[in-house]
C-alpha cells in the first residue's frame, strides 16, 4: 500500500483509507485485500467491454486511493449481477457484493458521471417503499420518460403486448403491513446514518 | 412435503404463467405450499445498490414473516432473484452478527426479528429435483415431449454465488439438474454452452446495446443448436428474452423466433396437462409452432386489449438512435 493513500488529519490519527472504507461497507469478509490482480474477473464479465475500467482494474485504484475516479466510473452501473466474477475469483474476493458496495457509495457522494442506473435504482425503490411491491409498469414508464422519451414509442410494441397478454398491472398492489415495513426501513437507515 | 412459499412480485402478474403452472404441478409431485403472509420486494437488484442495512432488512422482514410459519422449516422461492436475496439475507446474518443485530434493530420497529440461519432458503427448482426427484417425476410422465429440442437455460442467480455451508445445489459454471429434468420428461436436450450465461438483468433499462446485446447471445445461441424453445426457471429471463426479444430483433435488424416457457410448463405439458391451464399462450413469442411438435394444442389467446390512445398507434419505425 502506498503511503499517498494515507493522509494524517491535524490530530495525527489518519483518516480511512478508501480502500477500508470499501471493506467496511461491505457485508460479510469480503476478501478484498487478497486480490492479486490475476484479471479473471475481467475476463469473466459479460458486460466488461461496456465499462471504463475491468474489475481488476478498479481493484488496483481502490488500493491506490483513486476514490474519485473510482466512484465516477461506470464500471458498478454495468454489472450485471451474474456473479460468475465471484465464483470464479481464486482468492475469493466477493466481487459483486464489492461493486454494490461502490453503487452505494456513488450514491451517496453523489460521483456519477451517467445518473440513469441510480434513477433506475431509486425509481424502483420508491414504489417498494411506498407500497411493500415492485410495480413494474410504473416503474418503466416513469424511467422512460424521464432518460429516453423516444424509448416509450419502441417500447410501445413489448407495452402493449404485455398488457394483451394480460402480463402488465396497471396499478400497484400495496401489502397490508405498509406502515409496519416504512417503519422498519426508516429505522434501517437511521441505523446506516450513523454507521 | 410442505414448503414456504415466496412467489415475489413478477409471478404476481408478468410472470404469473410461472406461478399458475407451479401450482398446477404441485399436487400431482405431493408438494403442499403456503404463501408467505403479506410478503414484500425482496428488493431486486435495486435496493442493495442504494442502501445496505434498508435492503437486507427489506429482506429479513420476508424471512420473520415466513418463520411464523411453524409447520416447515424451507422457504422456496420459484424467482432466482428472490431466491439469492433470500438466501444471501440468511447467510449473511449468520455469518455476521454485527449485520444481524443492526437488522434486527430494525425489525424490531416493526414488531419482528429473525435469526440468521433458521430457514432453509431453496430454489423451486431444487425442492423439485432433489425432494421430489427425479423418478417419481418419471412415473406421473404421460405424455413425453419427445421430438422437442430444448435448450436448458439457469441463468445467473440460482447457480451463483456459493453461500454459506450448503453452497449451491447445482454447479456454478456447469449446471445440470434442469438438463436432467427435462431429459426425464422427454425431451430432446440440447448440450447448451450458454445456459449458466447471463440474460442482462435490468440493463435494457439502463444500456440497450448492452442488454439487448445479452439476450441475442442467448436467442442466437439457442438458434444455432436448432433448439424449439428454451427452457427457464427464472421470471426476469424469460422475460428478458421472451419480451424483449422483439425489440433485441428491431436493435440488430434480426428475425429470431425462439418461444421461452417456464420448466414447470413443461412438467405440466408432459403430466398431460391442458396448455392453457398452464398458461401457456400468454409469452409473446409464439410457443405455438414448437409446441405442435408435440402435439399440443394452445387455444387463441383472448385478446382483451382496450382501444389503445390515438398517440400510441400506430408504431413508426424509430431510426436508430446513435
Amino acid at each position: 500500500m502506498s503511503s499517498a493513500s494515507v493522509s494524517p488529519t491535524p490530530e495525527g490519527i489518519r483518516q480511512k483509507t478508501f480502500l477500508e472504507e470499501v471493506i467496511e461497507n461491505t457485508p460479510g469478509d469480503c476478501h478484498l485485500l487478497n486480490c492479486i490482480q490475476c484479471g479473471t474477473c475481467g475476463g469473466s464479465c459479460p458486460s466488461g467491454q461496456d465499462m471504463d475500467h475491468t474489475p481488476r482494474a478498479i481493484f488496483a485504484m481502490i488500493s491506490a486511493g483513486l476514490k474519485k475516479e473510482v466512484l465516477k466510473s461506470n464500471t458498478p452501473w454495468y454489472c450485471v449481477s451474474c456473479y460468475y466474477c465471484t465464483v470464479r475469483c481464486p482468492q475469493s474476493v466477493h466481487i459483486t457484493d464489492i461493486m454494490y458496495t461502490l453503487k452505494r457509495l456513488a450514491v451517496k457522494e453523489k460521483v456519477y458521471d451517467d445518473s440513469k442506473a441510480p434513477d433506475f435504482s431509486k425509481t424502483f425503490v420508491d414504489w417498494v417503499e411506498n407500497y411493500g411491491r415492485a410495480f413494474e409498469l410504473g416503474l418503466m414508464s416513469m424511467h422512460l420518460i424521464k432518460h429516453n422519451p423516444f424509448g416509450v414509442f419502441k417500447m410501445a410494441g413489448m407495452g402493449m403486448g404485455m398488457i394483451s397478454k394480460g402480463r402488465m398491472a396497471f396499478t400497484p398492489t400495496r401489502i397490508k403491513g405498509i406502515d409496519s415495513l416504512k417503519a422498519i426501513l426508516n429505522k434501517a437507515k437511521e441505523l446506516e446514518a450513523m454507521a | 412435503m410442505k414448503y414456504s412459499y415466496f412467489p415475489g412480485c413478477s409471478l404476481e402478474r408478468n410472470a404469473s404463467a410461472y406461478h399458475v403452472s407451479a401450482m398446477a404441478i404441485a399436487e400431482p409431485l405431493g408438494m403442499e405450499f403456503v404463501e408467505v403472509e403479506d410478503w414484500n420486494c425482496c428488493g431486486a437488484t435495486e435496493y442493495v445498490s442504494l442502501n445496505l442495512i434498508a435492503s437486507y432488512a427489506l429482506i429479513a422482514r420476508n424471512l420473520a414473516q415466513a418463520a411464523k410459519e411453524t409447520s416447515t422449516k424451507q422457504l422456496v422461492a420459484p424467482c432466482s432473484a428472490c431466491y439469492l436475496n433470500l438466501k444471501k439475507c440468511n447467510a449473511y446474518m449468520e455469518e455476521s452478527p454485527s449485520l444481524e443485530e443492526k437488522i434486527n434493530l430494525a425489525l424490531a420497529a416493526g414488531g419482528l426479528s429473525y435469526k440468521g440461519g433458521t430457514l432453509k432458503v431453496r430454489h423451486l427448482l431444487d425442492v423439485i429435483v432433489n425432494d421430489v426427484g427425479y423418478e417419481a417425476i418419471a412415473a406421473k410422465v404421460t405424455k413425453p415431449l419427445k421430438g422437442l429440442r430444448v435448450a436448458p437455460y439457469y441463468g445467473c442467480m440460482i447457480v451463483r454465488p456459493k453461500l454459506g455451508k450448503n453452497g449451491t445445489f447445482d454447479n456454478p459454471e456447469y449446471p445440470t439438474t434442469l438438463d436432467k429434468l427435462l431429459k426425464v420428461l422427454g425431451a430432446t436436450v440440447i448440450d447448451f454452452p450458454l445456459k449458466a450465461h447471463c440474460c442482462g438483468g435490468h440493463m435494457t433499462q439502463i444500456s440497450e446495446s448492452t442488454g439487448f446485446e445479452l439476450i441475442r447471445r442467448l436467442i442466437k445461441g439457442a438458434t444455432d443448436y436448432k433448439a424449439d424453445l428454451i427452457v427457464t426457471l427464472c421470471p426476469m429471463c424469460q422475460l428478458n428474452l421472451d419480451a424483449f426479444q422483439g425489440a433485441m430483433n428491431a436493435h440488430f435488424n434480426t428475425t429470431y423466433h425462439m418461444p421461452v416457457l417456464y420448466f414447470t410448463q413443461m412438467i405440466g405439458l408432459a403430466f398431460g396437462m391442458d396448455a392453457a391451464s398452464l398458461g401457456i399462450g400468454t409469452e409473446l413469442v409464439d410457443a405455438r409452432p414448437a409446441l405442435e411438435k408435440i402435439g399440443v394444442e394452445v387455444p387463441e389467446a383472448e385478446i382483451v386489449v382496450k382501444k389503445p390512445p390515438k398517440e400510441a398507434l400506430p408504431m413508426p419505425s424509430m431510426p436508430e438512435e446513435k
